[in-house]
């Protein structure tokens, strides 16, 4: 007998004539409309993230604030990201990933900014799929520094709301702060393997 | 550390226990830490209004995977399949390890990069790999520190969480030189500057290794994805970077439905570091971004746990670690004793239910509690710890002295008045029995406790001598 049928064959002689189970979801499967943004950049603030919330015909002038500040002149960009989010940034070097970046490019490089598909209010959290504005899963790890636009129809306020929106089979990553570690004294210390320092630009 | 996820040769739960006792660092290192994940996980906890219902979902959700894990499994198998992943069935440790050491070896490669894994623990894969002549480096910054201090896991979450900083700066000093780069010249012990070392040490390691090697929180049935919760970044490394990831991952990790995750994300970052989420989680299905991919499925002694009624609820934990923090056992002993990689109390249901009772050791684990419930009140999954312990206590070895004690003891209190006179009989010859200790095989019982004293009237004759009936 295989490995296979002889798990499968185990576990259905250990459950046979267990009851069958109902499952209850009486928890909530939203959360309110109405301050989703403030709490968002909030709660992302809470992780030691930097937060800019400014209205969305002023995304562009922030992304070039925020660069700026940060002396970022080399930053990877990936394919689809909307061209008026860079368009005021003078003397910027664009880093494309067509053809792929290397991991040494990537971690030479002074940054990355991308858009994403989602962001939770309730959790602070930035989810990433891949998709246009975002890039393959590599070019937000390696940088250093990684500036993300959400723009406020981005934001759900609750975990439930945002994986109702979600394609599980593209890869996806949540962020929910810079790098951090909680294994020495278990108190949180922020900056390990991950960017270390994460800004995020609310459109709204 | 000796054999396959197991302490090998280690004595019973009270000898460990009281050796621990005496390290009064330890007691201070484990004091500080369990003191302040507590606070921290009360006041995330504190703000969501419906955490008991995430939690009865949670329990229900995990109940009905088990109930249909073969149908549930299948649908990993072709999900996976179907997006380009090899899916592997392993009925034990040693196959799962010749499985993964196969795999590595297929690529020529002799180094991976391990993504912090309880179930590859468990297994011992890296000392397998180790036999092999393959090198498998540990890249969370726990493990790191257990891996250069060539030492034992204490905890599930945080497996270096009896190391201080001052500890931490030590190992890194004398060890980091054996497995790469060294620690940077006079390193301090500011958390801060040791996650630096630890991000120096490790970063050439991330970009140059080709084999991931990682375990994985959820496995969702109807899509086939995987689920890793971190917070370092080290897990996004090894599972982005590598050419090929092998993962291996215990059958009870399976949930149904891509929405059952929207219940475990809420309850196992909130339970297990105290954050409202996890710095980084990825999913991903099949082969992902050109890699190629292995899903390694772990039976391992689950099937057993999952055949007995009482214990099977063992088998709903997600490794949140939230029962150790709380554990006022635990907290005193420290997850050494446990002799397992899964101590405190969720190990104490776990180990002997996967490793059977046949060591002392593992026979000694369900005593290991004193029954106090703070486990089950903080379990995400509602896991009837105390339950579990007093039916696994009930179906284990028991001393003959013990059996034929319990025995007296139940003809005694089957009739009224078989105790009316036992307990006469009692006070008569009080002045015969020992003030402390119990000769014979009873001394095992007053090793740790006095003899309590036998009164010169019981409670009914003085109830009787004092007129009790006409009050």
């Amino acid at each position: 007998m295989s490995s296979r049928d002889l798990i499968l064959s185990r576990i259905r002689a250990a459950v046979a004539g267990a009851p069958e189970v109902v499952i209850p979801r009486a928890y909530r499967p939203a959360g309110p409309e109405e301050g989703r943004v403030e709490l968002f950049a909030e709660r992302v603030a809470d992780y030691r993230a930097i937060v800019r919330l400014v209205p969305v015909e002023e995304v562009a002038t922030a992304v070039a604030a925020a660069l700026a500040a940060r002396g970022a002149r080399r930053v990877v960009v990936p394919a689809g990201l909307p061209e008026e989010w860079l368009g005021s940034v003078p003397g910027l070097e664009r880093l494309g990933d067509d053809p792929p970046l290397g991991v040494t490019g990537l971690d030479a490089a002074d940054g990355v900014v991308t858009g994403c598909a989602a962001g939770v209010a309730e959790t602070g959290t930035i989810v990433l799929d891949a998709g246009p504005g975002q890039g393959r899963r590599a070019l937000t790890l390696l940088p250093d520094y990684h500036l993300c636009v959400v723009l406020a129809d981005q934001i759900v306020a609750t975990v439930p709301e945002a994986l109702a929106r979600l394609d599980p089979v593209r890869p996806l990553t949540w962020i929910s702060g810079p790098s951090a570690t909680s294994d020495i004294e278990l108190n949180r210390v922020e900056g390990v393997h991950g960017p270390r320092t994460l800004e995020v630009i609310i459109g709204a | 550390m000796t054999g396959p996820g197991t302490f090998l040769g280690m004595p019973a739960f009270p000898e460990n226990a009281e050796e621990a006792l005496a390290d009064s660092q330890l007691r201070f290192n484990l004091r500080k830490a369990t003191h302040t994940i507590r606070g921290k996980r009360a006041s995330v906890v504190g703000e969501l209004p419906d955490w008991a219902e995430l939690r009865a979902s949670a329990k229900a959700v995990k109940d009905e995977t088990l109930r249909h894990l073969d149908r549930y499994l299948l649908q990993v198998e072709e999900a996976v399949t179907k997006a380009g992943g090899h899916v592997h069935w392993a009925a034990d440790a040693a196959e799962a390890n010749e499985i993964v050491t196969g795999l590595v070896r297929a690529t020529g490669q002799t180094e991976v990069v391990k993504v912090k894994s309880m179930a590859t623990q468990e297994i011992g894969l890296n000392e397998a790999l180790a036999e092999a002549g393959v090198t498998a480096y540990e890249t969370d910054l726990a493990e790191l520190i257990v891996q250069l201090g060539d030492d034992w896991p204490s905890h599930i979450l945080v497996p270096a969480i009896h190391r201080n900083r001052s500890e931490i700066r030590e190992i890194f000093r004398e060890h980091m030189a054996d497995w790469g780069r060294p620690a940077p010249e006079n390193l301090s012990d500011e958390p801060r500057a040791l996650a630096e070392a630890a991000r120096l040490h490790l970063r050439e390691r991330f970009m140059s290794t080709k084999v991931g090697v990682s375990g994985a929180n959820f496995l969702i049935a109807e899509t086939g994805t995987l689920v890793v919760l971190e917070s370092e970044g080290n897990g996004r490394m090894c599972l982005t970077l590598p050419e090929t990831l092998i993962s291996v991952v215990g059958i009870e990790k399976v949930l149904p439905t891509w929405r059952d995750l929207e219940v475990f994300l809420q309850l196992l970052p909130r339970s297990s570091t105290g954050e409202r989420m996890n710095p980084y989680t990825s999913m991903w299905t099949g082969a992902t971004e050109g890699q190629e991919f292995h899903l390694v499925l772990l039976d391992n002694g689950r099937t057993k746990v999952l055949a007995d009624e009482i214990g099977r609820q063992a088998l709903r934990c997600i490794r949140c670690s939230a029962c150790l923090n709380v554990c006022p056992v635990y907290e005193r002993v420290g997850g050494h004793s446990y002799g397992s990689v899964y101590p405190g109390p969720i190990g104490a249901i776990l180990t002997p239910q996967l490793r059977g009772t046949a060591s002392e050791l593992d026979a000694s684990l369900p005593y290991a509690s004193s029954l106090c419930g703070a486990c089950y009140d903080v379990c995400p999954v509602a896991i009837d710890i105390p339950e579990v312990l007093v039916h696994l206590r009930s179906t284990g070895p028991h001393a003959p002295a013990e059996r034929l004690g319990l025995k007296v003891a139940g003809w005694v209190l089957d009739r009224p008045v078989r105790l009316e006179r036992a307990q006469r009989l009692a006070t008569r010859f009080r002045g015969l029995v020992p003030k402390k200790r119990l000769p014979g095989p009873g001394a095992a019982w007053t090793d740790t406790r006095d003899v309590p004293p036998v009164p010169e009237e019981s409670f009914r004759d003085w109830w009787q001598r004092t007129e009790g009936d006409t009050r």
